[in-house]
């Protein structure tokens, strides 16, 4: 069966040709198509590479907004604390101080009070010593009106003065 | 294993057909002598092998043929360049005819002065040769077209669409699912214009087979000649690169001693699977390619074969026969892909294995 037997015409055109077509192909054809092809797969896995990157930043981000969310939060929460505080110790020194204001003020007025007690009994005293001087010295006159009061009168008092005398001296 | 069951499957209706077709042939001859019968046997194997015009139709009862240059060396005479016209119809031209019958039937033969027929050294451009001819100037033209655009373009911040992107899903299918993991992932690259251009080139050779008129229908990669030449591409590309592990498996390989020595058992062996890879890709295309063309022959020879025996057989059959024919042509469509893929696979893992490193 002359199927089976390789034509040498067949053979030498076969090898030319397929030659031509091998180098033609393998020169301007496929490495230009896969070349091109792999560039393409690399830029696309860059750019995925890329995204992927530009996503972790961006949760980054977040994660540190959330932070400093979080941090203002607890700063704010610290100064209210410490507002709330500062505004205790200032009530409580203002309290303080007002006690203290009220009471020197109260012992001021005591004070006053005792003083100008003291100057009002001294008052009286004066007035009632003048009312007393003033009946005295009535007395004195009705008595000293007779000559025998008189000398009564000037007994009694030398007997005081040396009863006074002798309570000083003891 | 599968494309090599349907191989052995095609082997043998083709077989089966080419026995029993021409029997019917020339009981048919018997019968009525006068008639100008079809010769199923001798059309089927004018279709399936090689000739010197390239026989177009019949018109009117005269032969539309395209004429095509035979270029013969002859020993006595030389060189002699003349159209397939000259010689063709019993002609003779310069000593030159084409034999009826014996060992050259269909070839030039040169009758030397004694009448002793001579075979020339004999590089026509024959019919198959024109179609290899067309065959590789349409593969160049469509990858070059396609490898065009991305000389024209930024492929990197575009992708090709309509035909560029379908031969660049081509191309990288048989680049990255193919080629790549038989070969290996470290040299593939090296291979790959290589085996890109084998699977083209088996591809469009397979398709421009099924197409029944001209510029297709020539059986390229039904012809042993073909296929020789490109199994030989891949028994060079294995053997040519192959690496030191891959000679010490065939010369010395790990096996008891007296396998490999005084007498050479082993390398007989493994020298034998060497030659059987090539051969085996070589028969494999040519049997499943030249199977499918004589199988779509045969079926519509029977369309004419049935034509004496009245019409209501030749109408019934006419019908059986073209959707046989339907479906013939649609399992050749897929056999001219598979083939193509099989035959750059088995030759990409062929080269794979000889360039795969010593694993321990």
């Amino acid at each position: 069966m002359n199927l089976l037997l390789p034509e040498s015409g067949l053979l030498f055109w076969m090898t030319v040709i397929f030659a031509i077509v091998f180098f033609v192909l393998a020169k301007f054809g496929f490495p230009v198509i896969t070349g091109m092809v792999e560039r393409r797969s690399r830029r696309i896995n860059d750019s995925l590479e890329a995204a992927r990157v530009a996503e972790e930043a961006i949760e980054n981000l977040n994660a540190t907004k959330e932070q400093i969310v979080a941090e203002t939060r607890m700063e704010q929460e610290r100064l209210t604390k410490e507002a709330v505080g500062e505004r205790e110790r200032i009530i409580g020194l203002a309290q303080a101080q007002a006690r203290q204001e009220a009471d020197r003020i109260l012992q001021e007025a005591r004070e006053k009070i005792l003083e100008e007690k003291e100057a009002a009994l001294k008052d009286i005293r004066r007035e009632v010593a003048l009312v007393s001087m003033t009946i005295a010295e009535k007395l004195v006159r009705k008595e000293l009106s007779s000559a025998e009061g008189q000398r009564e009168l000037l007994d009694r008092l030398v007997e005081d003065m040396t009863e006074h005398k002798d309570m000083e001296v003891s | 294993m599968c494309p090599d069951m349907k191989g052995l499957k095609h082997m043998l209706i083709v077989v089966l057909m080419s026995v029993i077709l021409p029997l019917q042939a020339s009981e048919a001859h018997h019968d009525s002598p006068q008639d100008s019968e079809i010769d199923v046997g001798e059309m089927l194997f004018g279709h399936i092998g090689d000739s010197y015009g390239w026989h177009i139709t019949d018109w009117g009862g005269k032969h539309v043929t395209i004429p095509l240059p035979c270029i013969v060396y002859s020993r006595q005479t030389g060189w002699h360049c003349f159209m397939s016209t000259r010689v063709e119809h019993g002609h003779e031209y310069k000593g030159f005819s084409i034999a009826e019958e014996g060992r050259y039937k269909d070839k030039i033969v040169e009758t030397g002065s004694d009448g002793e027929q001579i075979r020339p050294f004999d590089i026509s451009i024959t019919k198959n040769v024109c179609s290899l001819i067309f065959t590789g100037l349409l593969l160049i033209s469509l990858v070059l077209s396609a490898a065009g655009w991305y000389r024209r373009h930024d492929a990197s911040e575009e992708a090709p669409g309509g035909f560029t992107g379908l031969v660049e899903m081509m191309v990288m299918m048989v680049n990255d699912d193919l080629i790549r993991p038989s070969v290996g992932e470290k040299e593939y690259r090296k291979y790959a214009p290589y085996l890109l251009t084998a699977f083209f080139f088996i591809f469009i050779s397979n398709l421009l087979g099924i197409v029944p008129f001209f510029p297709g229908g020539a059986n390229v990669t039904g012809n042993i000649a073909v296929t020789l030449v490109l199994a030989m591409c891949t028994f060079v590309a294995v053997n040519l690169f192959g690496n030191r592990h891959y000679w010490k498996e065939i010369l010395w390989p790990d096996v008891p001693v007296f396998l490999k020595f005084p007498i050479p058992i082993m390398q007989t062996i493994e020298l034998f699977g060497l030659i059987a890879k090539p051969f085996s890709l070589m028969v494999r295309l040519f049997a499943n390619i030249m199977a499918g063309h004589a199988m779509i022959l045969g079926l519509v020879s029977v369309i004419f074969v049935t034509v004496k025996l009245g019409p209501v057989i030749n109408g019934s059959m006419t019908v059986i026969t073209m959707l046989f024919g339907v479906f013939m042509d649609c399992l050749e469509l897929l056999v001219a892909f598979i083939q193509a893929y099989v035959f750059t696979m088995l030759s990409a893992v062929f080269i794979g294995m000889s360039r795969q490193e010593h694993e321990i």
